[in-house]
């Protein structure tokens, strides 16, 4: 079967749609998804083809609908809580933190939870502070979650699929930057494993990584540093747990400098941690300090101009890149 | 609040399943006892939440329910894992740590699960049973696998608000879900009429549509009675159904705490209606059971309990090089 272009959403439709078609134990509940399709149109026409048994709409219940999810999951079947956005999801943090992820050690490996939390986030358009968060790292934080951030229509496949068919705890975190880019998919069902990040392009001088919506600003970057004679590496690292450090190992091997790019605010993020492994285990290998590129330690203004300040930018990427090439 | 609980007339119940019930409760009078003399003994650590006094309400429920059928417990979950179906011996080897425990002394007290008989476990976080109990009916509905799905909760638990979410996205779906809430009336010393205005709780569900049951949770027969008949109602379709058991705990929150505020006279009335008096009364009134008969049983739970602490006495622990190896996958 053969590739073709289709966006993003499409590309998680046609993973939920091809799983629920084999898989009678998956279903999709959340607000808004069953008639209306989802915000972001992800589960249009899966009401009318698998009917209302196995997409439900569900009331304002953030915390019971996560829970329900996890309690399903612990049960026998293959659910997926879809939540609106992922700053509702702290309303069911109990049910993530402290049920979902402990649950595995808690019954001796004799329990498994494959749940699949779908939420979407980042800075979006106006969208204020409650509504335009990158809070991956909270879930980055607990060991027993797997933190999926896929940024292709490619990856958003084949990384739900595979989420669909394993079974652990899914935090599978969306951009709703990225429902309506377009890519390349192949027709039929695919797995993309968790842990593998992808070198999206080769080069000798400097390494960028990136995951989710920021990896479209790393290629933007990348495509400005190549034009000036830079070679770059850029990684999409498509899950944060597992965390792929092979890859990023080998590619500061090679390059020798290092920038991490992270929509989310600086503080306490992901990329101070990848940071942490670096300099543990490549660090003889670097000729710079490490770069990382970050959010202002601050909630996203509404105002849109002080939006887009708060969050990074492609050039904020070059020009850390650059300041990397500044050392011999 | 207090001794004015409902009296219901006791329809004409097989013996041997009174005879279940009694030795359920026998079971986790004995398991309890015993429990905090090793948790004296240092043998035990942690928090350990006796269910003393409260045992018939675990016994009565899950003598309605079938093999298989999921149950969600609360931090004061020793009574329902052993109601349904758990070997003692797995329970105390859990309870001290031990790698023959149900959970490899990876979970304890308050962790304790038996996947394999439908309890999804005991659980930490006051409330948090609700929804897991929900998505397991739901699961079950989805699934086509006939099963009845009960949360046991607290009177704790209704103030949390998982409690109105979950029983109400049941009600909406019409889940297999019957929602057991054990009103002890106190939430460590807070008193259940300082923590809500109206302290009848079933009326919650029934302010939600939900249709709802108060019991006598001293009187196993009568949480057998209620409670069977609404997981029957819950297999056919016509769930979820909530039900409050009024009940007293027989000492403190946990081992540790002597429970002062608990005033002498209503401690004293509690005790006077015990669920071992009472499943005792059962046996001898319904069943014509005499006393020896009765004590037999108590024995065979007496031995019981010998052989399972011999066995957890010599169960080894997970080794640190396991857990490391657990610990690179998780
Ligand atoms: C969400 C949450 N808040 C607080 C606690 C601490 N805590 C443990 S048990 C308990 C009281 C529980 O009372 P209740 O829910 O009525 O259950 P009972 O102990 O009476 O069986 C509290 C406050 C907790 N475990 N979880
Ligand atoms: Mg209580």
């Amino acid at each position: 079967m053969s590739a073709r272009e289709i966006m993003y959403r499409d590309a998680l439709r046609e993973a939920l749609d091809h799983e629920m078609s084999v898989n009678p134990a998956v279903f999709i509940i959340g607000e808004g998804i069953a008639e209306r399709g989802g915000s972001y149109k992800v589960t249009e026409g899966l009401l009318d083809k698998y009917g209302p048994q196995r997409v439900r709409d569900t009331p304002i219940s953030e915390a019971s609908m996560i829970g329900a999810g996890v309690g399903a999951a612990i049960a026998g079947a293959r659910p997926i809580t879809e939540i609106l956005y992922i700053d509702f999801a702290m309303l069911g943090m109990d049910q993530i933190v402290n049920q979902a992820a402990k649950f595995r050690l808690m019954t001796g490996d004799r329990g498994s939870v494959p749940f699949v939390m779908r939420t979407q986030g980042g800075a979006g358009g106006a969208v204020a502070a409650q509504h335009s968060q990158s809070l991956e790292a909270l879930f980055y934080h607990i060991p027993g979650l797997r933190v999926v951030m896929p940024s292709t229509p490619y990856d958003a496949k084949g990384l739900l699929t595979h989420s669909l068919r394993q079974d652990h705890p899914v935090m599978f975190l969306e951009h709703k930057h990225l429902y309506m880019t377009k890519g390349m998919v192949p027709e039929n069902d695919y797995e993309i494993e968790f842990g593998q990040a992808e070198v999206m392009t080769e080069g000798e001088d400097v390494t960028i990584v990136a995951w989710s919506h920021m990896l479209l600003k790393a290629m933007e970057a990348a495509e400005t540093l190549t034009a000036e004679n830079v070679g770059v590496e850029v990684i999409n690292l498509r899950t944060l747990s597992p965390l792929d450090t092979d890859t990023i190992m080998a590619s500061v091997a090679k390059t020798n400098r290092v920038v991490i790019a992270q929509e989310a605010v600086r503080r306490g993020g992901v990329a101070s941690d990848i940071a942490s492994y670096i300099q543990e285990e490549e660090f003889y290998s670097l000729d710079a300090p490490i770069e990382i590129v970050a959010g202002l330690n601050i909630p996203i203004p509404f105002n849109l101009s002080l939006e887009k300040a708060s969050v990074p930018q492609a050039q904020d990427i070059v020009a850390a890149a650059k300041r990397t090439l500044e050392h011999a | 609040m207090g001794g004015e609980l409902m009296a219901r007339k006791k329809n004409s119940i097989d013996t041997e399943v009174l005879k279940k019930i009694y030795r359920t409760v026998s079971r986790i009078r004995h398991f309890e006892e015993q429990g905090i003399k090793l948790y004296r003994q240092g043998l035990i650590k942690g928090y350990f939440h006796p269910y003393l006094g409260q045992e018939g309400i675990a016994a009565g429920v899950c003598a309605g329910l079938l093999p298989g059928d999921n149950i969600a417990s609360t931090h004061r979950g020793h009574g329902h894992c052993i109601a349904h179906g758990a070997e003692v011996k797995g329970m105390v080897a859990e309870l001290l740590g031990r790698r023959d425990g149900y959970c490899k002394g990876y979970g304890g007290s308050m962790h304790i699960a038996d996947i394999q008989n439908g309890n999804l476990g005991a659980n930490g976080i006051v409330g948090a049973g609700s929804p897991l109990g929900v998505g397991a009916a739901l699961a079950s509905q989805i699934i086509g696998d006939g099963k009845v799905t009960v949360t046991f909760s607290t009177d704790g638990g209704t103030n949390n608000g998982t409690f109105l979410e979950s029983l109400n996205m049941a009600a909406i779906w019409n889940l297999p879900f019957v929602l057991v809430v054990e009103n002890n009336q106190y939430a460590v010393s807070t008193p259940i009429s300082e923590a809500t205005r109206d302290t009848e709780l079933y009326k919650r569900g029934e302010a939600i549509g939900v249709e709802s049951h108060r019991v006598d949770g001293n009187d196993p027969i009568e949480v057998y009675e209620v409670t069977s008949r609404a997981i029957e109602k819950c297999r056919k379709g016509e769930g979820p159904i909530m039900i409050e058991a009024v009940t007293y705990r027989h000492a403190g929150h946990h081992v540790n705490d002597p429970g002062a505020y608990m005033p002498e006279d209503r401690l004293e009335y509690y005790k006077g209606i015990d669920p071992i008096i009472r499943g005792r009364k059962a046996l001898k009134d319904m069943a014509g059971l005499s006393d020896t008969e009765i004590d037999a049983i108590d024995q065979e739970v007496y031995d019981e309990y010998e052989e399972a602490l011999e066995f957890a006495k010599a169960s080894g622990e997970v080794t640190a090089e396991e857990f490391h190896e657990f610990a690179m996958g998780y």
